[in-house]
């Protein structure tokens, strides 16, 4: 099923030659962050952006977020051009626990839909619901340092996903979760997603990961980052664990290493200068 | 060793009253010392009165109700300083705290002015604002301010950004994020302030009460100092340390009340 074929109303999320730096140019501090890249992501599509640090995945995941005002270039987002948050269109996941700690898992969630504009009488079923698709209904009144680092994440997705928006970002979810949490995460997020069938762009570190989770996945080159090539992971969700252990997954996995192997490479010697081994 | 896991829980709960029975011996030390100094080490009594005498003074202020119109003023003053220190700091270390810019020229500044012991302009408080409550109510609320705007101050801008973020992907308004996000984000270090700032208030106000003024508790104490009624002074200082006690009582459960998420 190549998502290339699709019609152009299919598409979700459009980046149109969006660049972006940081502090001006010739200034000491100048970084090129990310260079003109233009890609069209299609609906109930779930797209993997990896690379290595600093190649400005995460640059990318927020100018399409609204957060960042790329130097160059624009997104459009469901037709509608970015200028700033779109909550009725975008929920974020971020990596760092973004739940506030002073509420509840429960009051989060409410707080999220308050911040939207959701009418308070669908709060309490629509705040049942997402708990019950992450399976965090037992936990609905616990402060999130009261949970573990992959229970929080898991309110956190519901958070996102009460907000009903076509389009999630996920910037590395599980990145700080140990190996073992993330991919049990995995697995449960791919039979969430194969069911909302929203359109999802996440930001990640891990190749399994991404092969696991993405129907395509958008290798960055090391700073200034572009996509260096899309690869098409071609599985229908929800994804069993057993696709972790095909000879499809190890293929495309060592695919993606060898791809990003050179980059990262790259990067890792830019940052000891050139000590390498 | 096997009923080691087991002992954990009532292990914090013997340490808990472990502390509590030193601090109680503490004072029960602190007041046999008192007692035997006074009664048998031949301690002049007009230095340290008998514990026992100050005890029937207490009882007596207690009984005739005589300290009301002193604890009133006192804690009138201090309610009026503390309302307008509070309010001022409040709203002062929020507007600070908006931009960087601002924190980064008013928060040292604040900071320099806070190390000056303001007591010292007591002599000008009474010139500007008289003898009476006035002055003790704007000395108070000078000292209090300090700590109450510094520690806004450093509330607001503690807050983790990633909060600010996620309720504006959200679709906070500037309103909400205010409400549901700054105010709750900083307020266990406000409340660090407000505490802070209630304490010194409770002491300049009392303290300036001693040096130069016409009622209030810290008068009635010089008062009775200067007629020699030392039994009946010990009285009243044990008296206001109870009230003292009371308020740092109250203001701590208020604190862990406002905080206990975390």
């Amino acid at each position: 099923m190549s998502m290339q074929n699709q019609t152009v109303d299919q598409v979700a999320v459009s980046i149109h030659g969006v660049a972006h730096h940081f502090g001006e140019s010739g200034d000491a501090k100048h970084v090129k962050a990310l260079q003109e890249t233009t890609m069209d992501i299609y609906r109930g599509e779930l797209l993997a952006l990896i690379g290595p640090s600093g190649c400005g995945k995460s640059t990318l995941l927020n100018v399409i977020g609204g957060l960042l005002n790329p130097a160059q270039g624009h997104v459009d987002v469901c037709g509608k051009r970015v200028d700033g948050p779109m909550p009725h269109e975008i929920a974020y996941v971020f990596q760092e626990n973004a739940l506030f700690p002073w509420n509840t898992i429960i009051e989060n969630i409410r707080l999220g839909m308050l911040f939207q504009g959701v009418a308070k009488s669908e709060h309490e079923d629509r705040a049942q619901q997402s708990l019950k698709a992450v399976g965090l209904m037992e936990f609905a009144n616990h402060y999130p340092g009261q949970l573990s680092g992959g229970m929080r994440q898991r309110a956190a997705l519901a958070r996102a996903l009460s907000l009903d928006t076509p389009v999630l970002l996920m910037d590395e979810p599980f990145g700080a979760l140990d190996e073992q949490t993330r991919m049990v995460l995995g697995e449960d997020l791919s039979v969430l997603l194969s069911r909302t069938r929203k359109t999802i762009i996440f930001v990640t570190h891990s190749l399994g990961e991404a092969v696991f989770l993405a129907d395509r996945v958008a290798v960055f080159s090391a700073r200034p980052g572009r996509i260096k090539q899309v690869i098409n992971v071609d599985e229908a969700h929800p994804r069993k664990p057993s696709f972790m252990t095909a000879e499809k997954f190890t293929r495309l996995r060592n695919e993606l290493y060898d791809l990003l192997h050179d980059e990262i490479r790259k990067t890792v010697d830019l940052g000891s200068r050139g000590g390498g081994f | 060793m096997s009923g080691f896991h087991g002992s954990i829980l009532p292990a914090t709960k013997r340490e808990k009253m472990a502390s509590r029975a030193v601090q109680l011996s503490f004072v029960v030390a602190l007041g046999g010392l008192w007692y035997f100094a006074t009664n048998h080490w031949g301690v002049n009594p007009l230095l340290l009165p008998k514990p026992q005498l100050v005890f029937v003074e207490l009882a007596d202020i207690l009984r005739s109700g005589e300290f009301w119109p002193d604890l009133v003023l006192t804690l009138s003053e201090l309610g009026a300083a503390f309302a307008i220190s509070l309010s001022l700091g409040l709203i002062i270390g929020f507007l600070v705290s908006l931009s960087p810019a601002l924190v980064k020229v008013f928060e040292p500044l604040i900071a320099a002015v806070y190390a000056v012991p303001i007591i010292l302009f007591l002599p000008l408080y009474v010139l500007f604002f008289g003898l009476g409550a006035p002055s003790k109510i704007a000395l108070g609320a000078t000292i209090s301010f300090f700590p109450i705007v510094l520690n806004t101050i450093a509330g607001f801008i503690s807050v983790e950004k990633v909060y600010v973020t996620a309720a504006r992907s959200m679709g906070a308004s500037p309103t909400m994020l205010v409400r549901y996000v700054l105010v709750p984000g900083a307020f266990p270090v406000i409340l660090t302030g407000l505490r802070m700032g209630f304490t010194v208030a409770l002491f300049s106000i009392i303290g300036s009460e001693t040096i130069a003024s016409l009622a209030g508790l810290g008068h009635r104490i010089v008062h009775l100092a200067e007629a020699m009624e030392m039994a009946r002074m010990f009285a009243y200082i044990v008296f206001v340390i109870g009230i003292a006690a009371t308020l740092n009582q109250l203001v701590s459960w208020l604190e862990k009340k406002g905080t206990s998420w975390r």
